[in-house]
């Protein structure tokens, strides 16, 4: 930033102009005031200048053809060269004056020396006696051989004038130029005013709900098009993240009503028509299964929310990623026998890892989970996990990545399904006889974007490969 | 043992006082955090059940504190609808020993409630040997011995004998198991810890006459000779 629009600011900031249209006339103006006073004084400079300079060169001029004449044919010679001069002179503005030694004026168009000569001085400017009146007069003195005093000057009393003129042409100039920076600071403060309204009403529009405004693009593709597309871009952003969240809630709705409706019916029905105590009681029993979906959906809806606020990212720790992999793998292991299915294994001794532990585990124990339930027996399910090294294109080169890949022989999914298998309560239809509330995937793939990864689902022929591609240290603030 | 049982909404705090009464239990009850924390400092209790949001403008977690500060080291199970993980650590962190949220079943809170205050108790004398009926397991060699023969455990079957084993008459849940053996703070949707029970006693209690493992319906599983 330059040195006056530091100044400028300052001097705002201290005014404290609450209106911004209001300060942006005020600089337009104070811009374009300064820019006038800058250009008039260099014409009045130049053009002041330019006449003083063309003054003091003919005067040289003179001058040196007079000494010239004073060397070659003496006093005599430069007497008739000046009455000569004199008498030649058209515009009648030059002045010269010869004296002798003892103050007698031998030639020139004077009545006598001029009054406040200063002989210190080359150049003067001072009023000189001619034909009666007093002039303002541009002179230099020469002292000659023998002592003889050659004056030689121009009259300047024209140029004071043309001075005078542009002087006062000046403060016209001026004071027009004033006139005109307050009335364009007023124009683009009026300008400015109906662009940041016309954004004000819709906005204002949609803050009280009316959710298809649109800030009206004139279309000339300038930068006000600009900002209202971006804000009408916004906006679209806003709308369909809105309608996700509705149909969202209604599936919450659904799929909390459905439990709670079961819940109910068992409850009514054994109210109703239990014969005997043991049936009531199995009936209550049953009611509580089912209210407690009703609590593990919540929660993991309470659960993915939070994950995707990423305000977790403050339990951030370095772990050990292969120490999770085998507890997991152990934990399931005895699952995967019980369903006659084969669990291997694939990863290193160390894979050291940056992101929450808890979530990590809760992530893989959701994908074995899944993975075991869609098997038929006598199937495998193969985890892996290994250390992609940082390649140059990679987008995390410093560290590389992980790649967690869980793969089944089992039902596996078709590509729609594939698509959606990561959408809250989304449940493929060859999975809704079986239990579950559709959250699993979608709170596995909220934790791999935490950790700045990516969940990818994909075919296993016969079965599905869940693969998780994580930074090996993502965001770390030491990076280790 | 004596509870006091402070919980503002009554429901709930007939349905706890009226369980843990029949369970042989002695039970105070505070309808505010007021009332809850001068009967917390009058008397001696063996277990605080604390709800965390109290109405009469003292709040659970600063009963807790007050009580810790003053040298009070009852055992207190927070009782709470914020089942956050943060929440979690707070109530934790401020001198709570365990926390079950709501909602709950009543089996699981009296599961934690014994296991506290057993864990009270035996905090005094750190034990080398556990031994049930037959059974003994040796805490420093590892080894798991029962009517004189020698049984294999996995590392992680054994301790989840011995997390059975020190609540050898109590019923521990599930969840306990998880995040006593595992440290697994969630609950997964497939049964394993019915698979490594099922495991375990496959060792223990299948080549012998009589079983040490049994189950509790509804809640969970209970060591006993």
């Amino acid at each position: 930033m330059t040195g006056p629009a530091r100044f400028m600011q300052t001097i705002l900031r201290k005014v404290r102009i609450q209106s911004v249209s209001l300060r942006f006339g005020l600089v337009y103006s104070v811009l374009f005031i300064s820019s006038a006073i800058l250009f008039l004084s260099f014409v009045w400079w130049g053009t002041i200048g330019l006449l003083e300079q063309r003054v003091r060169r003919s005067i040289a001029l003179d001058a040196h053809a007079l000494l010239t004449e004073w060397q070659r044919d003496g006093i005599l010679g430069l007497e008739n060269l000046i009455n000569n001069r004199l008498a030649q002179d058209i515009d009648d503005n030059a002045l010269y004056l010869l004296s002798a030694p003892d103050g007698k004026l031998l030639a020139g168009n004077l009545a006598r020396w001029p009054v406040q000569l200063d002989p210190s001085l080359i150049w003067q400017t001072l009023p000189v006696l001619r034909d009666g009146q007093l002039d303002l007069a541009q002179i230099r003195v020469w002292t000659l051989q023998g002592n003889y005093l050659l004056l030689i000057g121009r009259d300047i009393s024209e140029r004071t004038q043309i001075q005078r003129m542009l002087t006062d042409t000046m403060l016209w100039t001026c004071l027009m130029i004033g006139l005109l920076a307050i009335g364009g600071g007023w124009v683009v403060r009026v300008l400015f005013r109906r662009i940041i309204h016309s954004i004000n009403r819709t906005t204002l529009a949609i803050t009280q709900g009316d959710m298809s405004r649109r800030i009206p693009v004139s279309g000339m593709g300038d930068e006000l098009d600009d900002v209202a597309l971006t804000i009408n871009q916004m906006l679209d952003r806003i709308t369909r993240l809105m309608d996700g969240v509705k149909q969202v809630s209604n599936s919450i709705a659904h799929d909390l009503r459905t439990p709670i409706a079961r819940a109910r019916a068992e409850l009514e029905d054994a109210s109703r028509s239990a014969k005997s105590e043991p049936a009531l009681r199995a009936a209550i029993d049953k009611a509580a299964v089912n209210l407690d979906n009703v609590t593990g959906i919540c929660e993991a809806l309470l659960r993915i929310a939070q994950i995707e606020s990423g305000t977790r990212r403050s339990a951030f720790a370095i772990f050990d990623l292969a120490t999770i992999l085998r507890d997991i793998t152990e934990l399931y292991e005895a699952v995967a026998d019980e369903h006659d299915l084969k669990l291997l294994r694939d990863f290193p001794f160390h894979l050291p890892f940056w992101g929450d532990q808890a979530m990590f585990q809760q992530a893989l124990a959701n994908i074995l989970d899944n993975a075991i339930k869609f098997s038929p027996s006598q199937g495998v399910i193969s985890l892996s996990a290994h250390h992609i090294p940082p390649t140059s294109s990679a987008e995390h080169s410093q560290t590389g990545s992980i790649r967690i890949t869980v793969a089944d022989k089992g039902i596996g999914m078709n590509d729609a399904d594939l698509a959606r298998a990561s959408e809250r309560f989304f449940r493929a239809e060859r999975a809704r006889h079986t239990p579950g509330s559709g959250l699993g995937l979608a709170l596995v793939q909220a934790i791999v974007e935490l950790h700045g990864g990516i969940l990818r689902l994909s075919h296993n022929n016969p079965g599905l490969a869940v693969t998780i591609d994580v930074p090996a240290i993502y965001d770390c603030p030491d990076k280790l | 043992m004596r509870v006091l049982l402070i919980e503002d909404d009554q429901t709930v705090r007939n349905f706890v006082a009226k369980g843990l009464s029949e369970a042989g239990h002695l039970v105070e009850q505070a309808a505010d955090g007021k009332q809850g924390l001068a009967l917390a400092c009058q008397d001696k209790f063996d277990v605080i059940i604390l709800d965390r949001m109290l109405p009469g403008g003292v709040e659970g977690l600063h009963i807790l504190e007050t009580l810790r500060r003053e040298g009070n080291l009852t055992p207190v199970l927070l009782l709470s609808a914020l089942a956050d993980v943060d929440e979690k650590v707070a109530g934790l962190k401020a001198g709570g020993d365990d926390y079950v949220s709501k909602p709950f079943s009543f089996s699981e809170l009296q599961a934690r409630l014994e296991a506290l205050v057993r864990r009270n108790r035996n905090e005094a004398q750190p034990l080398t040997k556990l031994s049930v009926g037959d059974l003994e397991i040796d805490l420093l060699s590892r080894a798991v011995r029962r009517g004189g023969q020698k049984i294999d455990l996995q590392p992680r079957e054994f301790r989840l004998l011995e997390f059975l084993m020190r609540h050898t008459g109590q019923v521990v849940t599930r969840t306990m198991l998880l995040e006593g053996v595992w440290d697994y703070h969630f609950d997964p949707q497939t049964n394993v810890i019915d698979v490594h029970i099922s495991r375990l006693r496959q060792k223990i209690d299948k080549p012998f006459e009589h079983a040490l493992v049994h189950t509790v319906r509804n809640a969970g599983y209970m060591l006993q000779e």
